[in-house]
């Protein structure tokens, strides 16, 4: 059963000229503003219970389909219903006023919540034990931090458990441990059955709270369905800067990656944050990732075999060049790096004109996530090396899980395995 | 309209505490509190008696014996004017002062303007209060006639709400409107007979006093508590026909944009 009903939702902002404009189309009723829509055709139906996470860069209206979800604005065209008590934590805040102390802007908030005045007071000692701000608590709210007003915030609007939870970004100004607290609130309030909406820039907070997630760009629905799913497609229109493709039929959008080929090639896997330097004695025309049968690929399952490949062409003749390669995480921390003099290669004098082909081939023990890969042709002179050609972020490698990775935390996998074996019994003497 | 009252009724305790928690809130970092609630009435009444009940000698045609006549016309006129001013002034940046809560929490927008004329009643309620023990310790207490206070308030305070819901909404989106109600207040309130009587204004300028809405209502409070006696209900007419069409608009106003507000603040 649908709790979350959105249907052809849309919203418009209305822009006028100038001021006078609007003037003339309130009394003159000629139509003077221009319409500029922040969503378009939103459709989704979350069942009770379930957690759905609202993907989507900066301005992809996923904060205005909050609002219009939680009825802080109304849609300008289509409809959202909502069943049940709806606690939303939207942007930041409550609505807190400044000049009240935490404690008033607490019981106020209760009450816009839907709780009656003996409901919230009843739960104040909860709210106040859970916020953790100590004295603060009687003290106006412009004498808070963000993270302390995030803290209250929360902790009202989870005083008592609600049918739809909705948080918008807000847990990401906390400390770590309150976040920890937070979240495992919010796991509690969804074994008892809440449904969630959550939005945060944290994939992998989005990931393990969800079930399932809407993936907005430009105010319309471009992925939508199993979390996992979703995120990939995310991710690659974050990283790969790939095209987002735009579904004009929403819950028919793109077939589940992992359901294709062990490995496959992901045109939207392009990246688009590459970078190029060098001193230009060499150049890296071309750079691939390939699949030990050879056939180009840039999605793998985890531990599968992996070649990445580049082709130099020598412009001088270069003595003892040295080819290195990288894989990073999407931080940009190391995850693997090696290069042929640390192999113990050498090659001598490479003649101006040449072109070598390299390939490094490595085994993907890694948790299922987007690499990007780094390509290089240095030479050392008197200890002090120099790039004569580097490609930066040159490729993205997905790797996928096809059997479950080991790894819940870290880049990766090293195929951990569990053995527990009783030791015998102590009767206590 | 039975929505707004269905959503006013369900949310009434937020309405309440509301109501309570801005009266509190007010004189928060202050020494003297409430006292100030009551300051500026009382310094605006204690000039004006001083000024022209003893300095220009003002006085009113029949109460030559009353002592302290002057005051207590002054003083029923500033009251209840200083409801309408107050009311209205809040009503028309309502929606801007309370633009935090408005973006980030789904609540009937409606609420707003009766938290605004519950605030301004209580205030109302407290300086009343020392204006009838003011006339009690002058041997002036009006007797049966005080019931009167209450339509001739009501009708005044669905006057602001109407005035005040229609310029309020419409602030929202021509800031301007702000602008012009403090302008306006000041003229009205001195094209109101609070301070002088209609007795000393020329006959050719007492017609066009006449059409002003507030005219009849303060007149009918000035009859109340200096003569001791009902007001006459039938000049209240003009009032209340404007009250309800003010209402009527501003409802309608409202109603139209309620939706809207939210996106322009």
């Amino acid at each position: 059963m649908a709790v979350i009903r959105v249907n052809q939702v849309g919203k418009a902002y209305k822009r006028y000229p100038s001021q006078w404009a609007r003037a003339r189309e309130w009394i003159l009723r000629v139509p003077s503003h221009e319409k500029r829509w922040v969503l378009r055709d939103v459709t989704f139906e979350v069942a009770a219970g379930t957690a759905v996470g609202i993907l989507g860069a900066n301005g992809a209206g996923k904060s205005t389909l909050l609002k219009i979800i939680s009825g802080a604005t109304s849609p300008t065209e289509g409809g959202a219903l909502v069943q049940g008590r709806v606690a939303a934590l939207l942007e930041l805040g409550m609505g807190f006023h400044p000049e009240f102390t935490g404690r008033q802007n607490a019981l106020m908030a209760g009450q816009l919540l839907g709780l009656d005045v003996t409901e919230v007071e009843a739960a104040m000692p909860e709210v106040e034990r859970f916020a953790d701000i100590g004295d603060f608590i009687d003290q106006p709210l412009r004498t808070y931090s963000s993270g302390m007003q995030m803290r209250l915030a929360f902790s009202v609007a989870t005083a008592v458990r609600p049918d739809v939870l909705i948080i918008d970004e807000a847990l990401s100004v906390g400390d770590a441990a309150f976040q920890r607290k937070c979240y495992q609130r919010i796991e509690a309030f969804r074994e008892e059955g809440t449904t969630l909406l959550f939005v945060s820039h944290d994939i992998e907070a989005v990931k393990r709270l969800c079930d399932e997630a809407v993936f907005l760009a430009r105010g319309r629905v471009a992925s939508q369905g199993p979390v996992r799913k979703v995120c990939d497609a995310y991710e690659r229109a974050l990283f790969g800067g790939g095209r987002v493709p735009v579904s004009s039929t929403p819950g028919q959008s793109d077939v589940a990656a992992t359901s294709g080929p062990r490995h496959r090639f992901d045109p939207a896997l392009a990246p688009s944050c590459e970078q190029r330097y060098g001193s230009g004695e060499v150049d890296i025309e071309a750079c691939w990732l390939e699949a030990i049968d050879g056939e180009a690929i840039n999605v793998i399952s985890a531990g599968q075999r992996l070649r990445w490949c580049f082709t130099v062409h020598f412009i001088e003749a270069v003595r003892e060049p040295i080819f290195s390669m990288m894989l990073k995480t999407r931080d940009g921390e190391a995850v693997f790096g090696t290069d042929s003099a640390f192999l113990g290669q050498s090659y001598g004098v490479v003649a101006a004109g040449q072109k070598l082909q390299v390939v490094f081939e490595i085994e993907t023990h890694l948790a299922p996530d987007q690499y990007f890969l780094n390509c290089g042709v240095r030479r050392e002179n008197q200890g002090e090396s120099v790039f004569m050609s580097r490609r930066v972020d040159a490729a993205i490698l997905q790797v996928s899980g096809s059997e479950k990775s080991s790894a819940a935390v870290g880049p990766a996998d090293l195929r951990g395995q569990l053995a527990v074996s009783t030791l015998g019994q102590s009767d206590g003497q | 309209m039975p929505l707004m009252l269905k959503a006013l009724w369900e949310y009434r305790q937020f309405i309440l505490s509301s109501v309570v928690r801005e009266f509190k809130g007010r004189y928060r970092a202050s020494l003297l509190g409430a006292f100030w609630t009551v300051a500026q009435p009382l310094t605006l009444m204690v000039i004006y008696t001083v000024i022209f009940g003893q300095l220009m000698q003002a006085s009113l045609p029949g109460h030559d014996q009353t002592p302290f006549a002057f005051s207590i016309y002054l003083c029923a006129g500033v009251i209840f004017w200083g409801f309408h001013a107050e009311v209205l002034t809040r009503m028309t940046s309502v929606f801007m002062d309370q633009s935090n809560l408005m973006k980030k929490t789904a609540f009937p927008r409606v609420c707003l303007p009766a938290i605004v004329t519950g605030t301004a009643l209580i205030n109302l309620v407290i300086i009343f209060s020392l204006y009838l023990v003011f006339l009690a310790l002058i041997g002036h207490w009006p007797g049966a006639p005080i019931l009167a206070v209450i339509p001739l308030l009501i009708l005044q305070a669905l006057l602001a709400l109407g005035l005040g819901l229609l310029l309020g909404t419409l602030n929202v989106f021509f800031r301007d409107v702000g602008q012009f109600v403090a302008v306006i207040l000041q003229f009205w309130f001195w094209l109101t007979p609070i301070v002088y009587t209609t007795h000393i204004v020329p006959d050719q300028f007492l017609r066009w006093l006449l059409i002003n809405p507030m005219q009849p209502v303060v007149a009918g409070y000035q009859t109340i508590f200096l003569e001791r006696s009902m007001p006459a209900f039938a000049s209240l007419t003009l009032p209340v026909l404007v009250a309800l069409i003010a209402l009527l608009a501003g409802v309608w106003v409202f109603w139209r944009h309620a939706d809207e507000l939210v996106d322009e603040l």
